[in-house]
């Protein structure tokens, strides 16, 4: 009853080929890969504890068929530190204390990285607005909104830049 | 070094900004079965048939499973912490919709999700009760006999009992309310209501069990392993030690993840197939799992002209759902908290919790008080009103300070109630003019306060091991579920023997290695587990000052544990192991009278003051500014200490005015984030958090919990500043915009009309 077909993306910058049951989502196959930082919670796509790059561009992976991967470039929260350095911004997450249980975290530095792509200066009510995709059931709003901010300051001062994602 | 009271970031920081800390979700072993769940769809009835072969025909399929195969292998499938009531699968009845009846096993989860559509389940329907008041007295019976688990010395009498849905009937007596009642200037008599809520952290329940030959490993997302060790050897008749409960990361648990969830279902199937099973919910099935208890709270004052309450009387009701669970508890441990944080000669608390044919209720950040601290602080606001006396002037009139005796006539101490509230009234900047909007915009502000005891008589135990190189590891079965726990206890251990918290290495959640522990909840860890830990780190010191005098090094302060292992071993070999065991002095309360000279080891105070806005033309009520203050004793780590105070808060503020559990017979009808909202960022309002100096006596070096205080006084905060900015008072939570709409067009003589 299930259907399989090949596809061939870009995971992280490395090329993989893969048969994929066409019922998969996104997490599902992120999750059959090794990598479980994206994490299917609410499954409607509003949580944002699924949140994956896919050519650049957020998406939500719960809601994502793993098929139409084929031939893009997928780009996850594994990524961030594949120098061995922490991002600005998640260095300004753990300086910032902006999370408790971690499921949500990686969503929320995945998004404040295209924020900061998008918008290098935001004010409060942008970085709300930005982010009022993504839950955090710990509640860790008033922290994560401070973080957000000092990646901002950090990344106006410092040329040190992860490549976009 | 100093340790205490630095504010470092969590141990684990790392690995949960780069995706890469451990949850169950994670875990994946050969041969790993997936179990899903097909549930009940009527709240209330006896299983006629359930027919299971169509789902065995698909595909794919190993196997499907339903209550009668699991009595197969265990003859008495029943489990709860205060009642043996709940069973793995269901047997003869299902007792509300959404109850598990049979479970589907697949390598693949999604042939297995299909195959649950593929079975049919045959009821004959009996009439269900659902309101936690109608079920006290009705004749719908909702458990044919009560099973209480024998733990709690007070619902042993309750064993055999037929014809009752009450689960925990529990009192408290003091002085002569009645006497007081009749002699009072004037009386006041409210009834407020809460909802049924529930926690949805955003990592669903998950439980993969691994079966031996004769033993079980179960990777669970549990607050709980001590317990489910021994829950689940229990069932199954076996010595503890053969059953291994293993707790990586919790994505959340805020008390959902207490006691006994899937792990006796992962266990059961995992033994009947033999091969291991994951048992994973989606979101929609949290709602079938655990909840907070709807309340009924009727509560009646005497009060003299100039403001001192003589006497308080406190009727409260709770919804317990359709299985125990830890509910009779809440009932006892919050209940006698329920005429609030005041010095009352006069109480009388009557606080019953009640089976219903609605999902579970149980723990929920604040176990019940915040629920009664709902109905006292709005209660109190509206008897200051009516008297014409400030609120904050009240209440410092009538606070409990330490000296006084409590309503169970323990003495308060260590309780910075009046530190908290005056601290609360400075930071409202109360005595200013306020700026109350105008047009239709109106602004208002209030506060509340309140308190809460802490669970006893309860046992942590920890080993701190120092290795020959002197790297330490501590091992604990306190689960850090998001509240910085490793980070906490890892600061007291690197105090004691005098070494940088951030080398010291926290093996939780694993009880092979660790300890017992009572359980990651009631914001018990940082005293319980946090005495423990120092002990433990004690011990291990004393012992290394022991080695030196052997070795015949000087006796100091701080070792080069190097050395002293080389001298001891003749090389970089050997450690050192210190236990440590702590269990609080608790006195239980009479029976009849609730009456105990220590009835907690510690008491958690919290404050909130609210400002908002009321739109009087839509009813909606925007949170501007919420002020939470609290006494956490000397906070061990101050920076997570305030990111839980302002994240109880926000939590509690979902509880307020956004969040419902809607049910239509007994289906809840709202079961996923599109219906039912959660705080999101545009929701948060100015949040302010502070610690009042205080230092609790017996805690690790003056430390107390703190994860459910900023929860107390959130809801009637923001119910008192409505009252404040409109003069409507509104007594059910949560506050939703139609009631209040309905409400300010009542009061202004123009009714919108019920629909027919």
């Amino acid at each position: 009853m299930s259907t399989r077909r090949d596809i061939r993306f870009t995971l992280n910058g490395r090329p993989v080929g893969v048969a994929v049951d066409t019922s998969r989502n996104l997490v599902e196959l992120l999750h059959e890969l090794g990598l479980f930082g994206a994490r299917e919670s609410c499954g409607q796509g509003l949580c944002g504890c699924c949140t994956v790059f896919v050519d650049g561009e957020a998406v939500s992976g719960c809601l994502y068929l793993a098929v139409r991967l084929d031939g893009k470039a997928v780009t996850t929260i594994e990524h961030l530190d594949a120098d061995g350095n922490l991002s600005l911004v998640q260095q300004a997450f753990v300086d910032s204390g902006a999370f408790q249980c971690g499921f949500c975290t990686p969503g929320f530095v995945l998004m404040t990285h295209q924020l900061l792509v998008q918008n290098p200066d935001p004010s409060e009510d942008e970085i709300k607005h930005y982010l009022s995709g993504n839950l955090c059931r710990c509640a860790a709003y008033p922290e994560i909104a401070e973080a957000v901010r000092a990646a901002a300051r950090a990344q106006k001062q410092n040329p040190r830049q992860k490549p976009e994602p | 070094m100093n340790q205490i009271g630095r504010a470092i970031p969590r141990l684990e920081a790392r690995a949960k900004v780069t995706g890469r800390a451990d949850y169950v979700h994670n875990i994946r072993v050969p041969g790993m079965l997936y179990g899903k769940i097909f549930r009940s769809t009527v709240p209330h009835g006896r299983i006629r048939h359930i027919d299971t072969s169509a789902a065995q025909a698909i595909d794919g399929v190993h196997a499907v499973i339903t209550g009668e195969d699991i009595r197969a292998i265990i003859r008495e499938p029943y489990f709860g912490p205060a009642f043996h009531d709940q069973p793995i699968l269901a047997l003869e009845k299902v007792h509300f919709v959404g109850e598990p009846v049979a479970v589907v096993l697949s390598p693949d989860p999604h042939i297995a999700e299909q195959a649950v559509q593929a079975i049919e389940a045959d009821y004959e329907e009996l009439p269900p009760v659902f309101d936690e008041v109608e079920a006290a007295t009705s004749s719908a019976i909702v458990h044919d006999v009560l099973r209480p688990a024998g733990t709690f010395a007070d619902l042993k009498h309750l064993a055999g009992r037929k014809n009752t849905n009450v689960t925990l009937d529990y009192h408290l007596r003091r002085g002569d309310v009645e006497k007081a009642f009749a002699a009072a200037d004037r009386v006041f008599e409210h009834v407020f209501r809460t909802g049924q809520v529930l926690h949805v952290p955003l990592e669903s329940h998950a439980a993969l069990a691994e079966p031996g030959h004769d033993s079980l490993i179960i990777h669970t997302s549990t607050q709980t392993p001590s317990f489910v060790r021994t829950e689940i050897a229990r069932l199954l008749g076996w010595p503890e030690n053969r059953v291994s409960v293993k707790v990586p990361f919790l994505g959340g648990g805020f008390g959902a993840k207490v006691y006994v969830k899937l792990e006796a279902l992962a266990a059961a199937l995992a033994l009947i197939v033999r091969r291991p099973v994951k048992i994973a919910l989606t979101m929609e099935e949290q709602f079938y799992t655990i909840s907070k208890h709807a309340t009924t709270f009727r509560i009646k004052s005497g009060v003299t002209k100039d403001g001192q309450v003589t006497a308080r009387a406190c009727e409260v009701w709770w919804n317990g759902g359709a299985y125990a669970d830890i509910g009779p508890r809440v009932a006892q441990k919050s209940g006698f908290t329920a005429a609030g944080p005041y010095d009352i000669d006069n109480v009388r608390i009557d606080s019953t919790e009640v089976y219903t044919n609605r999902p579970p209720a149980g723990a929920l950040r604040g176990f019940g008080v915040p629920q009664l601290v709902w109905a006292y602080e709005s209660h109190t606001d509206l008897i200051a009103r009516e008297l014409g006396i400030d609120p904050v002037e009240f209440r410092r009139k009538n606070i409990l300070r330490d000296g006084r005796p409590h309503a169970t006539g323990t003495i308060m101490k260590d309780a910075a109630i009046d530190k908290v509230l005056d601290r609360l009234a400075e930071r409202m900047n109360w005595q200013a003019p306020f700026d109350r909007g105008n047009g239709t915009l109106k602004r208002g502000r209030g506060i509340a306060i309140g308190f809460k005891a802490s669970i006893s008589p309860t046992t942590s135990g920890a080993i701190v091991n120092v290795s020959a190189d002197g790297s330490i590891v501590l091992y604990t079965n306190t689960i850090d579920m998001g509240q910085g726990s490793d980070t906490a206890m890892a600061q007291i251990v690197a105090e004691v023997l005098n070494v940088p918290a951030e080398t010291v290495k926290v093996v939780h959640g694993n009880t092979d290695v660790a300890p017992y522990d009572m359980g990651t909840l009631g914001s018990r860890s940082t005293f319980h587990m946090g005495n423990a830990v120092r002990l433990a780190a004690e011990d291990a010191r004393a012992k290394l000052a022991a080695l030196a005098a052997e070795v015949g090094l000087p006796v100091r302060t701080n070792y080069d544990v190097k050395e002293l292992f080389r001298k001891r071993y003749g090389m970089q070999a050997g450690n050192m192991i210190g236990a440590g065991t702590y269990i609080p002095r608790y006195t239980a309360p009479d029976p009849e009278t609730g009456q105990s000279d220590n009835v907690t080891p510690f008491w958690m105070i919290g404050g909130t003051g609210a400002e908002v806005e009321v739109d009087t033309e839509t009813g909606h009520v925007r949170v501007l500014r919420l002020v939470n203050v609290a006494d956490a004793g000397k906070p061990i780590n101050p920076k997570i200490c305030k990111t839980q105070l302002s994240g109880g808060a926000i939590m509690q503020l979902g509880f307020t005015l956004y969040e419902d559990m809607v049910f239509d017979g007994g289906q809840v009808t709202n079961a996923s984030f599109a219906d039912y909202k959660i705080p999101g960022f545009r929701d948060v309002p100015v949040m302010e958090s502070e610690l009042v100096a205080a230092a609790q006596e017996t805690g690790p070096f003056g430390a107390k919990g703190v994860g459910e205080t900023s929860t107390f006084g959130v809801s009637p905060a923001i119910a008192n500043a409505i009252q404040d900015a409109v003069g409507i008072r509104l007594t059910e939570l949560p506050i939703k915009p139609e009631a209040l709409l309905r409400a300010l067009r009542a009061a202004e003589g123009r009714p919108i009309e019920e629909d027919s």
